[in-house]
């Protein structure tokens, strides 16, 4: 029998991941920005699990909003990341230490 | 509850989201050539929500719910809007002259400061998790553009990155941590996450609750959640950098208020110990951190997360006193960060390019005394010395930590204050005491002069005339906080 436990671990590995893939990544800026977008996505299978089984819509609804914010969230990223290249000509993660601390 | 007196409720919001519209649309059609008429209009239309908000907030405390209680306009949520508004405008009246200066001012600045403030005023009047979110992300993804604004300048533009990549990091660990809120109390609104706490919460809710508060660590940049603040203050342009840490910092500790109170009231046991570390390590840390720095603009970043621990410090002791002190000291922080980043875009040289090394200013007692002057009685009020303004703030949130019997906090509070005292004198001493450098040179604008005369005129001894008003202020808007508690 499939229980709600079931999602929410699956949903929290990939968010791990998500996680994961920002910090371990050493490639480029592109793999961090789908990264996020796994996160926020594991955040929807939570939702829409929890939703479902606590038979109460507000989930399936605030998943809607995350949907739509993950939406203009890509689509800024990508408008920033394009204006990076455009200077420095590489999208390298390496590339991103001009300033320091 | 019906929809007409839902959208007199969310009025402000409403005029703020025509605004920037109708100032889009304005850009589109008439250009660049607009954007100084685009920014009066921005300021016009602040000034006027300001207003509107504030007549909403003397009306009662507690306000009116608007569309099922998504959202509740009382006195605090006022107060964090109408400090936040005037951050914004600060920012508005010096940004085009900043920008024309590098010829890249685009009348698409105050509009995505417009819309920066919409998504902070639907955050801080939000009583339920999914119109927070949305007011957050509509704050954040303005400020990822504001961040990156000069295009063709690989400083903003790594800052661009940088921020978007650590502000996406932060909205996906909120997110979890509401998700997981979500399930494990049934609800997404602040009163059903309160009730789901009442009997102890499981631990997938206490998970759920240190998510958020690390998520919103990230936005209000508290130790260990700040690395990305210093990058990205240096490499912002200055009029976005003054906002950042003004506004989105109010509103986010207004909302890192609000959802501690409402929503984990219950849960004091397991907030504060988070509250009181992340308190203590952003104090130290700014403060040392701090030192050695070459950077203005990265010292001020370092002197914002310093700040941010001391108001922590009066939310950790979850009291009206605390959350009412802690406002007290959020509108003084304002004054005086805003007057900090104001005289140092009036540092120019001989070209008019602006200057942020650290060595330039010395001896700029002798070039240009009035700055001089301006910048000191920031730096003395940051530092909380009195007689200046600073003090008070510092004071009250003390008094508030000490009434809560978190007197080993205040101890180390005023302790770490003093580490942070020596790079504030430190500036002071190069100002007044070292050789003229002779690098500042460039004249700077009127508007910036009086923007800066105002900030210090507040933070002056004669901003004791408003403790009154303020801490009454104040005391109204934690009421109305603690009202449902």
């Amino acid at each position: 029998m499939i229980g709600v436990e079931h999602y929410v671990v699956v949903a929290t590995i990939l968010f791990v991941l998500g996680v994961l893939g920002i910090f371990i990544n050493r490639k480029n800026v592109i793999v961090i920005l789908m990264s996020i977008e796994l996160m926020l996505l594991a955040v929807n299978i939570n939702l829409v699990a929890f939703s479902a089984f606590l038979g109460d819509l507000t989930g399936q609804v605030f998943a809607m909003f995350v949907l739509t914010v993950a939406a203009a969230e890509a689509a800024i990223g990508l408008a920033i990341l394009v204006v990076f290249f455009r200077r420095r000509r590489t999208i390298a993660v390496d590339s991103v230490s001009q300033l320091q601390g | 509850m019906d929809l007409q007196s839902s959208l007199q409720v969310v009025l402000p919001e409403i005029i703020l989201a025509v605004a920037g519209v109708a100032m889009l649309m304005i850009a589109a059609f008439v250009g660049d050539k607009a954007s100084r008429l685009v920014s009066i209009v921005g300021v016009s239309v602040l000034t006027a929500v300001a207003i509107i908000t504030a007549f909403q907030m003397t009306g009662d405390t507690l306000g009116r719910e608007a569309f099922g209680g998504q959202i509740r306009a009382d006195a605090f949520a006022g107060f964090a809007k109408i400090l936040a508004i005037v951050a914004a405008i600060v920012t508005l009246v010096v940004s085009p002259a900043f920008f024309e200066r590098v010829a890249k001012m685009r009348a698409e600045f105050p509009i995505l400061i417009v819309f920066a403030v919409l998504g902070m005023s639907i955050m801080v009047s939000a009583r339920d998790l999914i119109s927070f979110y949305v007011g957050l992300e509509l704050n954040s993804l303005a400020a990822y553009v504001m961040a990156s604004f000069l295009r063709d300048d690989d400083r903003s533009t790594e800052a661009g990155v940088k921020y978007f990549v650590l502000g996406g990091l932060a909205s996906g660990i909120l997110l979890f941590g509401m998700s997981l809120l979500y399930g494990f109390s049934g609800g997404t609104s602040y009163e059903a996450v309160r009730l789901a706490g009442m009997d102890g919460g499981s631990i997938g809710y206490v998970f759920g609750l240190t998510f958020v508060l690390v998520g919103l660590a990230f936005k209000i940049s508290a130790v260990p959640f700040h690395m990305w603040t210093p990058d990205v203050y240096e490499g912002a342009p200055t009029p976005t950098t003054g906002f950042f840490a003004t506004a989105p910092k109010v509103a986010a500790v207004a909302v890192l208020a609000r959802i501690t109170v409402e929503a984990f009231g219950s849960q004091l046991t397991a907030w504060q110990p988070i509250v009181i570390t992340a308190a203590l390590l952003s104090i130290l840390w700014g403060a040392l951190g701090a030192i050695g720095q070459t950077n203005i603009k990265r010292l001020l970043a370092y002197s914002s997360i310093n700040n941010i621990g001391f108001l922590l410090i009066g939310l950790a002791t979850g009291t009206l006193a605390g959350v009412s002190a802690m406002l007290v000291y959020l509108a003084i922080y304002v004054a005086m960060v805003a007057g900090s980043f104001v005289a140092v875009m009036m540092l120019k040289d001989a070209d008019g390019m602006p200057v942020e090394d650290i060595d330039a200013i010395k001896g700029l007692s002798k070039t240009r005394p009035m700055i001089a002057l301006a910048l000191m009685m920031l730096m003395f009020s940051l530092a909380g010395i009195p007689p200046l303004f600073g003090f008070w703030g510092k004071f009250v949130v003390f008094q508030a930590a000490v009434q809560a019997d978190l007197i080993i906090l205040a101890a180390i509070g005023i302790a770490a204050s003093v580490i942070g005292a020596y790079y504030y004198i430190k500036i002071v001493k190069l100002m007044y005491f070292d050789e003229p450098a002779d690098v500042i040179t460039g004249k700077s604008e009127t508007s910036y002069g009086v923007v800066l005369a105002i900030c210090a005129l507040v933070i002056s001894p004669l901003g004791y005339l408003l403790t009154i008003p303020l801490g009454d202020w104040a005391d109204r808007a934690a009421a109305a906080l603690t009202a449902f508690v």
